[in-house]
C-alpha cells in the first residue's frame, strides 16, 4: 500500500464534480493507494486568488502546503487546478525570497510554518508514475474493448512545468486508456483549453472553445470524451447543452474521469463510480461495459 | 535598468519597473516579439492586444492602454503561451499581474466580467475556507444584474444549467466552513497589512 496526503478540492470533494472524488476514492483499493484527505484544507485560492491579491493567494495555499508537510507525505490532487496553484505557490515561495519572508510571517501569526518540502502531484500521474500502466494492465478484469475514446488532457496537467509529459502533445493519458482496452480516437484538441471558469463570467467565449473540443472528438468518431480535470468536465458535460444550441450542433458526448474508466476496466461496482452524475447520460455507450461488471468483481477477489 | 532596457524603454511614470519589480514580472525583459504567444493563445483573436503586442506596449509604457484593455481578462491560463515562449517569458503570469494593476488603478476593463467574477470567488474562499459554488454564482450574477452588466434574459439561460447540476447532486445547497477559517482569517489580515507581494 502506498500512501498519501490526499487534497480533493473545492469542486472535487462535493461540488460539481464531486463524481470525481467519488470514483477517486472507489478505485483507490484497487491500485493500491491510500488517500488520506488532509485535515482541515481551505481552497488552493486557484487563478481568481492569484489574480486578485498575489501574497494572500500565496499564503492560503501556503497554509495547505504547511498542513501537508506535518504529514510527511507527498499531497495529491485529482484536480489541475489546484496542483497548478499549489505548484505555483511553491515555487514562487522557493524563487522568491522576499516574498518567502512575507509568508513566514503571515503563517507564524496564525501559529503555522512551511519548510519549502511538500512534494505535489496530480493524481494522474501518481497513478501513472507510482502504480505503472503494467501494473494496471494486470488488474483490469472488465477489458474495455470497442469503447472509442477522446483522451482529453485539458491544460493544467501539463503546463506550465515542463518535465512529466509533453505540454505540446501529451502521451500518456493516451497510453492509460488503450492499457484498459479501449480504442483510442485521433483527437488534435487534446491539450486545447476549455476556458475554464471563464465559462461563468465570459460564456459566448467559451462555448466557442467547448464546440471546437467537442467537434474535434466527435468528428473523430469518439464515443465519449475522458478527462483529468474537474472544471473541463463541467464544461464539456454541464454546458455540452448550451454549446449545442447555440452551434446548432446535436452532440452527445459523454465526459467522463479518468478514475471512471479506470474503475470500470477493474470491475468495481459501477454505482460507487458515480456515473449517474453526468448530465450527458454515458448509459447506453457503457452499457456493454457495466453489464459484464459484478461476476468481473468476484473474479477480482479471488485473485 | 541596463543601457539595453533603457534603449529599449519610453518608460517615463515607470510602468516598465512596475511590471518588472513583481514575481514573474522580470521576464518580460528577454522578450523578442516573436508572436509565438499570439498564435498560440486561443482568445487572441478576441482580445484588445494580443499577448506580445500587450508585452510591446508595456514597454513603451502605455499604462492606460494595457490596464483598460480586455486582453488579460479574457486570458484562460491555459500556458501555452509559457511552455511555447522561446525566451521563457512567463506570459501568463504577467496576464495575472496585469489584472491585478488594474483593478489597483481603477482601470478595469467595463466590457468583460471577469473580476466580478474573482470578487465573489475571492469572497467565498474568504468566508468559508473553500468556494461555495451556488453562492459564489448567485453573487457574481446579482452583482452583474444590479450594475447593468447583464439583462435578466442572460440569467434566465442559466436556469436550466443550475437545475441540473442540481438534480444530479452536483451542487451543493449549504456552504461548508472549515474549522480552521479563524486561522486562515488571520494569515489573510496579516497578508493586507503587510501590503502586497512586493
Amino acid at each position: 500500500m502506498k500512501y498519501y496526503a490526499y487534497f480533493p478540492g473545492c469542486s472535487s470533494s462535493e461540488g460539481t464534480a464531486v463524481a470525481y472524488g467519488l470514483s477517486t476514492q472507489a478505485i483507490a483499493g484497487a491500485l493500491g493507494i491510500e488517500l488520506i484527505e488532509l485535515e482541515d484544507w481551505n481552497c488552493c485560492g486557484s487563478v481568481p486568488y492569484g489574480s486578485t491579491n498575489e501574497l494572500e493567494a500565496v499564503c492560503i495555499a501556503a497554509r495547505d502546503l504547511a498542513l501537508a508537510e506535518k504529514t510527511g507525505l507527498n499531497l495529491v490532487t485529482p484536480c489541475s487546478s489546484c496542483y497548478t496553484t499549489l505548484n505555483r505557490a511553491n515555487s514562487l515561495l522557493r524563487q522568491y525570497p522576499e516574498l518567502k519572508g512575507k509568508a513566514d510571517e503571515c503563517l507564524a501569526a496564525a501559529g503555522l510554518k512551511y519548510e519549502g518540502g511538500v512534494k505535489v502531484r496530480h493524481l494522474f500521474e501518481v497513478i501513472y508514475n507510482d502504480i505503472g500502466l503494467e501494473v494496471i494492465e494486470s488488474k483490469v478484469v472488465n477489458p474495455l474493448h470497442g469503447l472509442r475514446v477522446a483522451p482529453y488532457y485539458g491544460c493544467q496537467l501539463v503546463r506550465p512545468e515542463p518535465g512529466f509529459d509533453n505540454p505540446n502533445n501529451p502521451q500518456s493519458l493516451d497510453r492509460l486508456i488503450v492499457s484498459l482496452g479501449a480504442e483510442l480516437v485521433p483527437f488534435p484538441s487534446k491539450d486545447h483549453c476549455c476556458g475554464g471558469s471563464l465559462v461563468i463570467p465570459e460564456p459566448d467565449l467559451t462555448l466557442g472553445l467547448i464546440h471546437q473540443i467537442l467537434e474535434s472528438a466527435a468528428s473523430n468518431g469518439a464515443q465519449c470524451i475522458v478527462t483529468v480535470c474537474p472544471l473541463c468536465q463541467t464544461n464539456l458535460d454541464a454546458y455540452q447543452a448550451m454549446a449545442n444550441r447555440k452551434f446548432r450542433t446535436k452532440y452527445n458526448l459523454p465526459t467522463l474521469f479518468f478514475t471512471q474508466l479506470i474503475g470500470l476496466a477493474l470491475g468495481i461496482e459501477p454505482k460507487s463510480l458515480a456515473l449517474d452524475k453526468s448530465i450527458v447520460s454515458a448509459e447506453t455507450v457503457l452499457s456493454p461495459y457495466t453489464k459484464v461488471a459484478e461476476p468481473a468483481v468476484q473474479t477480482s477477489r479471488k485473485v | 535598468m541596463n543601457k539595453i532596457d533603457q534603449r529599449l524603454t519610453v518608460d517615463e511614470d515607470g510602468f516598465l519597473e512596475e511590471a518588472y519589480s513583481v514575481p514573474g514580472g522580470e521576464s518580460v525583459r528577454w522578450c523578442v516579439q516573436c508572436g509565438m504567444c499570439s498564435g498560440s493563445c486561443p482568445n487572441a483573436t478576441l482580445m484588445d492586444y494580443s499577448p506580445r503586442g500587450i508585452i510591446a506596449l508595456i514597454r513603451a509604457g502605455q499604462r492606460h492602454d494595457v490596464l483598460a484593455s480586455n486582453s488579460m481578462w479574457i486570458c484562460a491560463s491555459c500556458y501555452l503561451c509559457t511552455v511555447r515562449c522561446p525566451k521563457d517569458v512567463k506570459i501568463t503570469e504577467l496576464m495575472h499581474t496585469l489584472e491585478r494593476l488594474s483593478a489597483y488603478y481603477g482601470l478595469t476593463n467595463k466590457r468583460v466580467l471577469t473580476s466580478a467574477m474573482y470578487k465573489a470567488f475571492v469572497n467565498s474562499v474568504k468566508s468559508n475556507g473553500r468556494v461555495y459554488e451556488l453562492g459564489m454564482m448567485m453573487k457574481f450574477y446579482l452583482s452583474t444584474l444590479l450594475t447593468g452588466k447583464i439583462n435578466p434574459f442572460a440569467l434566465i439561460k442559466m436556469l436550466p444549467l443550475a437545475l441540473k447540476l442540481m438534480l444530479h447532486g452536483r451542487m451543493s445547497i449549504k456552504p461548508t466552513k472549515i474549522k480552521g477559517s479563524k486561522q486562515l482569517k488571520t494569515i489573510v489580515e496579516r497578508a493586507q497589512a503587510l501590503g502586497g507581494a512586493r
